[in-house]
């Protein structure tokens, strides 16, 4: 095969050598036409090219002319005998032979195409169309998924899972044979027949069946319900428009008005933010009915009630206040809309000056510089102008961005301004906190009010905190000691605490060792909590007093966890802090903020001291008030009463956690309980909370009613006794069976099927 | 001076009819009702020690086979019949209710080597060792009739086993390769094979009635699609599989009963690790049937005992045993899901509860909701110590009892080994492979 495909191969390029030989033939040949002077040679070469010229190439055979020492039988002359005889020479008359070319463009075609492939092995076949198989049918499988995972999850399931519809067949059916024979049968039968009543199918009318087509009941209901409740709303509605059309007063409506008109603009700057062409177009229509508005020359002074009022007004002051406020509406109506350029503008406002009446043209006057008229947001302005003089007084001054609008301005504003706030409010925290800063409150300038009471509080706070600090220590330390430290002001004092502490107290015993333990980690606790200070304040002033104790016991258990280590290592610290340290300082710092609110330790020693206190055995008190004697009200049982009936407790073994100051032993456990106790938890839950409450909700009716009860008790499988359970069904769950149509395809191509099974017959 | 009266309504505590119940106003005040954990606690243990005390399985047991008995179908339609393939080819129709034959017919020269039923359950079909696949009418011959099958084709090779579409006249029968018949034609209408090798079982999925599944003695259990005509995966596993159930309520689930005296779970759709395996029996597993429900599955063993399994369950819920019974070649949940037949060696057949301790018959409403409330406590309590320890007990014949030791033994030193293995290699070099990927050798494609 390949040897054959070799030789193809062979052929095609030779083929296209000569292919490209072909063209340079020719123009050599006239060449040499035009070189050579002789006359008969030319004329025999000219033959020669006509010769050639049309496509068949004849060649003639040599002509035997002299005796030749090898003659062939097959009349081949041996003129060439010399010459190697070459491949392509055996090829040449394939060039230019034109009943070869079909045969050429095969064999280009055959070039131009890549072999074919061989085919794959059947097994390698046959496993092809296995996955393919395997994959379709898996996805027709997988169409269960839902159906599987809602049953394997069904709270309960109830089998046989389709209900066997009651067949209703009607008497006629069952009794086939049945005529109507009597007249008076007969006659039933006409006269059911005639009123179209269902004679074979007894249960539904012609109408009923159309009718329940129609519309199923619920769907009825529904609509009816929603049809009743758009009537009522409907009335309820008429009602209220009838009722506020009776209202006389003009207040009333006036202020409806504008409240419509308020909420038509707010309505309108939120559609504007959300979605802008309605906005445009909702601005159209406003323009439009402004344009009718003016159109109607409804708030000139022409009007009868305008007339009276501008009668009236010489006199009354309320008069002409409304005349006013008509005039302002006027000219906020005819006020035209901005114009691009200002040339415009100004003749717009001198052609203006001629139309409007007198009494536009006077509020005209009064307005400076430019036309105000022609001030698209000049009412706006206005607006906003009153708005910065609000009463709220705002403390940061706001009235530089102006170019903003005023309805965004507003918020952004007040939003800064409590963002400051707090950025101060934090930075102060923060500079009492860290006690770095050398004076904040000198650089703290501040125009807010607020932020200045709050300094203040603090200034206040930790200068007495100053005070009460100086004393413990002085307590502490004594008289024998020098006192070590000028109060200063404010958390600069408390910033370099640590540095001037270290100074005087080059700690040589132990128990000026603890005592300097315990002073830094009062100053490691937070500032900014003066609750948590009081009780450390307190607890730092107890210890002082049974202080010549202490002083044997090197390491108080109990205190190992409030004492802590980075105090005393500060001690060992050279006095001059390193920027390094401070960075670190700052980090410890920002941990300790972050972590602020979850004191640890101090929740661990609370929740044991509880342990403590719970485990401990109660005293008994029998004491029954009013048995001999008198009882009620305000009267309490007397102390001997209560002492006698008294039982005290016989104190307990010492706890086990007594002398671990880390771990709280619970010493509840018992073991006759225990037996009947789940010890690990089981698998589904997670955490034993979950399982707890499994286990404490009752489920028996004594606890639950009747429903609950049979709510909680429903068993996750009910079979009933003598029924079939068929399995699952495409049709059953509303998915059209794949199944339907098992055999088509193999009834489709059965030549083949059989084919096969022949064949395998005949293996077998 | 106003008197306040005490005054009812007599419609709260007066009946309408003396058939009434009578009406007892309570109080749900849980102050009133304390102790409601213990008081549970202990109902919960009454009921599952009860539940023990009144778990008897057994039913019935149905003789008259003169061989061990090797197949058994149930009837589509009727509850109360079922037939039975015998080891000396005879086929027995039995009654339930009545517990007796029906019934008999000489089939088969040798073995039946299975029966199944028509969906319409109006006619059956067998096959045994004489090569040839016969139907016979479910009902019997009139009188004066004699005993015929309707139809016989004889092959050319042992049928080992035959099942029937759900749906359509169409049968599916094994032997060196899987055929599909026409019931009308003599040939089958394709056929199938994958490998040369004997094919012990095939089975129709119950929902997409066009899959099948097939296990060899090859160990491998193939996957073939009717419609295309042509397998479609095989999973090889530890040791050959017996046979394969489909799950009735989940297309795509199959269990497989092995030789290596576990069951395995699949999903069709992913071969190369099954969803469960399911050890508990000490010896080859025979047969393998799933309730009608889809929730349980009860598996025949080589070790003279039945056991039933929760689907999603490693472990048996529940193992029979009689001092009678012999290796339990097959086994049939009856389609109310409430009874379970097994044919065993010894030549009976017999009929056991599905649930051990169920009171049979017709329940009143408040029988039953004290039977579903004592099911909640049993649940929900079922992880005390005492409760747990109660439930799981079953006694046991003494050579499965030994077995099951021994075997628990062998299998502590085969982990301890492994655990030792992977303890002193290099890490990453043995690798750990799970209990479910550990049985399966290969998924071919």
């Amino acid at each position: 095969m390949s040897r054959i495909r070799a030789a193809k191969s062979l052929l095609a390029l030779r083929e296209q050598e000569e292919l490209e030989d072909l063209p340079n033939d020719y123009p050599s040949s006239t060449s040499e036409d035009e070189g050579d002077g002789g006359g008969e040679r030319k004329h025999q070469k000219l033959l020669e090219a006509i010769s050639s010229l049309d496509g068949k190439n004849r060649r003639k055979l040599a002509e035997r002319s002299e005796a030749s020492l090898k003659v062939s039988e097959f009349t081949v002359s041996s003129e060439g005998s010399g010459e190697r005889l070459a491949l392509s020479d055996l090829l040449e008359p394939v060039k230019t032979s034109s009943s070869l070319a079909t045969v050429k463009k095969q064999l280009n075609r055959v070039k131009s195409k890549k072999t074919v492939e061989l085919p794959l092995n059947k097994e390698e076949v046959e496993r092809i169309h296995r996955e393919v198989a395997f994959n379709k049918t898996s996805q027709t499988l997988s169409k269960w998924d839902p159906i599987v995972q809602k049953n394997r999850q069904a709270e309960q399931l109830v089998f046989p899972l389709m209900k066997e519809q009651s067949a209703f067949a009607p008497i006629e059916h069952v009794l086939n044979g049945w005529k109507a024979r009597t007249p008076l049968e007969q006659e039933i039968f006409n006269l059911l027949s005639k009123n179209k009543q269902p004679v074979t199918d007894p249960l539904l009318t012609p109408v009923e069946k159309a009718s329940l087509k129609a519309m199923s009941l619920e769907e009825a209901k529904m609509r009816r319900a929603e049809l009743q409740r758009a009537r009522a709303l409907q009335s309820y509605y008429e009602a209220r428009a009838r009722r506020e059309k009776k209202i006389k007063s003009k207040k009333y409506h006036r202020v409806l008005k504008k409240g419509k008109a308020k909420k038509a603009l707010k309505e309108f700057e939120t559609l504007r933010k959300t979605d802008p062409a309605a906005a445009l177009e909702e601005l159209e229509k406003l323009g439009k009915a402004r344009m009718m508005e003016r159109m109607s020359l409804k708030h000139q002074n022409s009007g009868k009630w305008a007339k009276s009022k501008a009668i009236m007004a010489k006199y009354d002051l309320e008069a002409r206040q409304a005349m006013q406020d008509q005039l302002a509406r006027n000219k906020e109506l005819t006020q035209k809309v901005q114009m691009a350029s200002e040339s415009e503008e100004e003749e717009a406002g001198e052609e203006e000056g001629d139309l409007v009446p007198d009494a536009v043209n006077e509020a005209h006057m009064t307005a400076d510089g430019l036309n105000p008229w022609m001030v698209g947001n000049h009412s706006s302005d206005a607006k906003e102008a009153e708005i910065q003089k609000d009463p709220e007084q705002l403390p940061e001054p706001v009235a530089n961005e102006a170019s903003e609008s005023e309805e965004e301005e507003i918020p952004v504003a007040e939003e800064e301004i409590l963002l400051k706030e707090f950025e101060e409010r934090r930075l102060l925290r923060k500079k009492s906190g860290l006690n770095q800063d050398a004076n904040p409150v000198g650089r703290q300038e501040t125009k807010d009010s607020s932020t200045q009471e709050v300094l203040s509080e603090l200034r206040t706070l930790s200068q007495k905190l100053n005070k009460d600090n100086h004393q413990c220590r002085k307590q502490d330390v004594g008289s024998a000691r020098t006192v070590l430290s000028v109060p200063r002001e404010g958390p600069a004092g408390e910033e370099e605490e640590p540095q001037l502490l270290q100074r005087p107290e080059r700690a040589q015993t132990l128990e000026e060792l603890e005592e300097l333990s315990k002073e830094g980690c009062f100053q490691n606790e937070e500032f900014p909590r003066p609750a948590s200070e009081g009780q450390q304040l307190e607890s730092n002033n107890q210890p002082s007093a049974p202080k010549k104790k202490m002083k044997e016991q090197m390491i108080d258990l109990q205190n190992i966890l409030t004492t802590k280590s980075p105090s005393v290592k500060s001690l060992a610290v050279p006095t001059i802090e390193e920027l390094e340290d401070e960075q670190e300082r700052e980090q410890k710092q920002m941990i300790k903020e972050a972590f602020a609110g979850d004191d640890v330790i101090r929740d661990f020693l609370k929740e044991k001291r509880e342990a403590v206190e719970a485990s401990k055995p109660k005293d008994v008190d029998l004491t029954l008030p009013g048995w001999g004697e008198w009882g009620g009200v305000g009267l309490k049982p007397s102390a001997k009463k209560r002492r006698r009936f008294l039982i005290k407790a016989p104190e307990g073994p010492p706890r086990k956690d007594k002398n671990l100051p880390n771990v709280i032993i619970n010493e509840k456990r018992n073991i006759h309980a225990a037996a009947h106790q789940v010890r690990v938890l089981p698998y589904p839950f997670t955490h034993h909370q979950q399982f707890e409450r499994t286990i404490q909700t009752p489920i028996g009716s004594t606890w639950n009613t009747q429903r609950a009860f049979q709510k909680l008790t429903t068993p996750k499988v009910v079979t009933k006794p003598g029924h079939i359970i068929k399995p699952i069904k495409a049709e059953d769950v509303g998915y059209r069976s794949s199944s339907r149509s098992d055999l088509s395809v193999i009834q489709r191509n059965p030549k083949q099927l059989s084919i096969r099974h022949k064949k395998q017959l005949k293996k077998d | 001076m106003k008197v306040k009266m005490l005054s009812r309504n007599p419609d709260n505590y007066v009946r309408e009819t003396k058939l009434d119940l009578q009406r007892v106003p309570r109080n749900y005040d849980p102050t009133l009702h304390p102790f409601e954990v213990p008081r549970e606690y202990v109902r919960a243990l009454n009921a599952t020690k009860l539940e023990r005390v009144f778990a008897k399985p057994f039913l019935a047991s149905l003789d008259g086979h003169r061989d061990g008995v090797n197949c058994l179908a149930k009837h589509p339609k009727s509850l109360a019949t079922v037939l039975s393939g015998a080891c000396d080819g005879e086929v027995r129709i039995w009654n339930l209710t009545k517990r007796n034959c029906i019934r008999t017919i000489q089939a088969h020269e040798g073995f039946v080597r299975g029966i199944c039923t028509r969906f319409c359950g109006s006619s059956f079909f067998t096959v045994g060792d004489d090569k040839t696949v016969k139907q016979w009418k479910m009902d019997g011959p009139g009188v004066g009739e004699e005993e015929e099958p309707l139809h016989t084709i004889l092959g050319k090779t042992v049928y080992t086993g035959i099942d029937h579409h759900w749906k359509e006249g169409i049968f599916a029968t094994c032997g060196q390769q899987v055929d599909i018949w026409d019931e009308q034609k003599t040939s089958p209408i394709c056929s199938m094979t994958w490998g040369y090798d004997s094919i012990s079982s095939v089975k129709f999925n119950p929902i997409e009635t066009f899959l099948l599944g097939s296990c060899a003695s090859d160990r491998n259990i193939v996957l073939y699609d009717m419609r295309q005509a042509t397998p479609l995966k095989k999973v090889i596993l530890d040791m050959r599989t017996n046979t394969i159930c489909w799950n009735p309520m989940e297309a795509f689930i199959f269990t497989a009963a092995n030789e290596d005296y576990n069951l395995y779970t699949f999903d069709m759709r992913a071969l190369d690790t099954p969803v469960m395996v399911h050890m508990d029996h000490v010896s080859a597993v025979l047969d393998v049937d799933y309730s009608p429900t889809g929730k349980e599955f009860v598996s025949a063993s080589f070790d003279k005992s039945i056991r039933i399994f929760p689907v999603d369950k490693s472990r048996s819920r529940e193992v029979y045993h009689t001092k009678r019974m012999q290796h339990v070649i097959c086994v049939k949940w009856t389609s109310d899901s409430k009874y379970i037949m097994c044919g065993s060696d010894e030549m009976n057949i017999r009929l056991w509860k599905a649930n051990a301790s169920e009171k049979l018959g017709v329940l009143t409403s408040r029988e039953k909701a004290a039977k579903d409330y004592n099911e909640k406590l049993k649940e929900k309590f079922r992880y005390h110590p005492h409760i747990k320890r109660i439930a799981r007990h079953r006694h046991l014949p003494k050579p499965i009892y030994s077995q099951i030791q021994e075997q628990r033994v062998m299998k502590e030193a085969r982990r301890r080994k492994e655990v030792n293995r992977l303890k002193h290699s290099k890490p990453g070099s043995v690798p750990i492979v799970s209990e479910k990927k550990k049985h399966v050798v290969a998924v071919v494609k």
